[in-house]
């Protein structure tokens, strides 16, 4: 075949182009899926709670995700300032992940904890009056808005079908109180979505607002799991390196 | 476009590719520099030497692995491992030299007791340096890049007034552990003339508001059984430092703005406040035991111990 029958049958062009460059991506994602060792095994991971899904959402929404990243490099630099780098298995309820590229603001994988419900919500409704340099813009809506999860069910469907275990027969209910224990595999039943989401609100009460559950409830609640699900004192360092 | 001929007609010029479009338009054919082909090539011939040497190619359930290698310490014993990112960061983190020259330092104040650490001017200047990168990094969200604080939500760290104790093993334990104080809400408990008496005492304590009677029925309250404020705050209001109660009777406020409320009325409303509604589980300071190290966490007791008031 000649140059020029390539470069005067732009059809052709556009398949050989597509051809080429999905050489790279075919190379790097496709064996993933094979590899054994892709997602470590690890224990305490496990989908989010409907009110923190809720939360993830709303993260989604508010596009958090432009300025905050969640995926730790494992660097010393990385190490130093957030703690230990992200694992594999620690995303894999996420559809989609949210490890991001851009860090106008910190990396957000081990937020979980690391401040008081109480700052969360103040520094989400006016960032600057507990940070004053901070150029994160302000969320006051969130604590004024009542959370909608109406549909926090079929929120849940939907990404069972990616493969999230979210149990909707008995038999799935009973793996999941095999795989996580009762109390996680309850969270996890679609059945109990709103009830659940009404206890952990009441229970925990994020937004510091007891008779109202709001956005800020959802999102205070996401934000504060955040990194937390793995306890990593239970492992050596060299086994986490060993699935690389 | 006129001298498109010239060049390919001139011997020893650039030459065209060959074709023209539309009559007279040509592409020049310019071979690429020796010395870029010949770095090229050279990049080849790395790859391939790349693929032996680090993690490279997948195959079935698994890939090629390298023969480079990382070298580690955990738990007292030195490993050795094939190479990839998480085993290169072990051995950074272990051997790295910023890593040893920090460590260096960090062993030697896990070691030390903390008033040697305060006498030896090098410590010192070690924990003002990494002290304020780690301050930054995990407490000025709350209390402000300098440990100022913000009034009503997160304690000034620089004064000497502590809720919960400004002795450096105070301080560890805060750090450690962290804190959360608790005070009931009076806002059912008392009425609104009894609140009203005992915001006047309190204001009373620090000389804020003069004594009356307002105020010698707040003391009755404070100290007897209607309020119980004493079990907390002590007979005196000096506050019991075990349970993290101010002191209310020196004029530094952390909950109650009394500085900022302009008028004895707005002074007073802001101490019903905190009576009326207590202060329920919402003042938290995380716990730092998991996230710090044991040496970190010294560190940073000494650091906030010398940022203003330490006991
Ligand atoms: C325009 C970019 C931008 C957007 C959008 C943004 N942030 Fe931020 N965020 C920042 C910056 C900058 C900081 C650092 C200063 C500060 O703490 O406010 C920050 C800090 C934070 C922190 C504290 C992290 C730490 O460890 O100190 C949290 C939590 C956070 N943001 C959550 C969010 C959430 C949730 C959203 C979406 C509702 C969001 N941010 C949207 C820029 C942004
Ligand atoms: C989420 C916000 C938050 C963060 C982050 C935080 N603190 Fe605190 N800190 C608080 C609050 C709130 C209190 C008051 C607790 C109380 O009233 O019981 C407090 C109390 C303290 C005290 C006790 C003060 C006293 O008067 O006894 C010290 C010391 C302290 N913090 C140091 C630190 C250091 C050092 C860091 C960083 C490693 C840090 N804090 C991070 C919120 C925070
Ligand atoms: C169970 C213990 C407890 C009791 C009882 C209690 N307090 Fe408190 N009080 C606290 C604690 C703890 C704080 C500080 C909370 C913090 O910093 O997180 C506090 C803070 C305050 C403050 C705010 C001080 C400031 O610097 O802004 C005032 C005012 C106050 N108490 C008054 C009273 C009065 C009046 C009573 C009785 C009616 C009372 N308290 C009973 C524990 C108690």
């Amino acid at each position: 075949m000649r140059h020029e029958h390539i470069e005067v049958n732009s059809g052709l062009m556009i398949a050989l182009v597509l051809a080429v460059i999905s050489i790279g991506g075919l190379v790097e994602i496709v064996p993933l899926y094979f590899i054994n060792d892709t997602v470590e095994k690890v224990d305490g991971v496990r989908p989010y709670t409907p009110l923190e899904l809720r939360g993830r959402d709303i993260y989604v929404r508010e596009g958090c995700f432009l300025c905050h990243s969640q995926m730790i490099r494992p660097f010393r630099d990385e190490w130093l300032r957030y703690g230990h780098y992200s694992l594999a298995a620690e995303s894999k309820y996420d559809h989609p992940f949210q490890w991001g590229s851009k860090r106008t603001g910190p990396d957000l994988a081990r937020v979980g904890n690391k401040f008081s419900n109480q700052w969360h919500v103040q520094h989400l409704v006016k960032p600057t009056s507990v940070v004053p340099e901070s150029i994160m813009p302000n969320y006051p809506w969130l604590l004024d808005t009542e959370l909608d999860y109406t549909d926090v069910a079929d929120r849940m469907k939907a990404l069972r079908y990616t493969g999230v275990p979210y149990s909707l027969t008995q038999a799935e209910y009973e793996k999941n109180v095999k795989d996580f224990g009762k109390v996680v595999a309850d969270q996890l039943d679609i059945s109990q979505a709103k009830d659940n989401l009404m206890k952990q609100a009441r229970t925990f009460n994020y937004d510091g607002l007891p008779d109202r559950v709001t956005e800020m409830e959802a999102l205070v609640a996401y934000l504060q799991v955040l990194g937390t699900m793995v306890d990593f004192s239970k492992y050596d360092e060299g086994y986490f390196a060993n699935f690389r | 476009m006129s001298d498109t001929t010239t060049t390919t007609s001139t011997p020893g010029a650039v030459q065209t590719t060959g074709h023209a479009w539309d009559g007279d338009l040509q592409e020049f054919n310019n071979p690429l520099p020796r010395w870029w082909l010949w770095s090229f090539y050279a990049t080849v011939v790395f790859a391939v030497f790349y693929w032996f040497a680090y993690p490279a190619w997948p195959f079935g359930k698994t890939w090629t692995k390298g023969f480079t290698t990382a070298t580690y310490t955990e738990g007292g014993q030195s490993h050795t491992m094939r190479w990839n990112t998480r085993s290169a960061l072990l051995e950074d983190l272990d051997s790295g030299s910023d890593a040893k020259r920090q460590r260096q330092y960090l062993d030697k104040i896990a070691q030390t007791d903390y008033a040697a650490i305060a006498k030896d001017p090098q410590m010192v200047a070690f924990v003002n340096q990494a002290g304020k990168r780690l301050f930054e990094t995990n407490c000025s969200a709350c209390h402000g890049r300098g440990g100022q604080g913000v009034v009503g939500l997160f304690p000034n760290l620089v004064d000497d007034d502590w809720l919960w104790g400004g002795s450096y093993q105070a301080i560890e334990t805060t750090l450690k552990h962290g804190r959360n104080g608790y005070m009931p809400a009076f806002g059912s408990v008392l009425n609104a003339t009894q609140i009203d008496d005992v915001a006047n005492y309190v204001l009373s304590l620090s000389g804020v508001v003069p004594s009356s009677e307002a105020s010698a029925r707040g003391q009755k309250i404070f100290t007897g059984a209607t309020g119980g404020c004493y079990m907390c705050h002590g007979d005196d209001g000096k506050g019991i430092k075990s349970m993290g109660a101010a002191n209310l009777t020196d004029k530094i406020w952390t909950i109650a703005n009394v500085p900022a409320a302009q008028s004895p009325a707005d002074k007073l409303a802001a101490v019903r406040a905190v009576i009326g509604n207590g202060v329920q589980n919402v003042r938290k300071m995380p716990a730092w035991g998991e996230r710090l190290s044991a040496a970190e966490i010294k560190l940073m007791a000494v650091y906030v111990h010398q940022l203003g008031g330490g006991q």
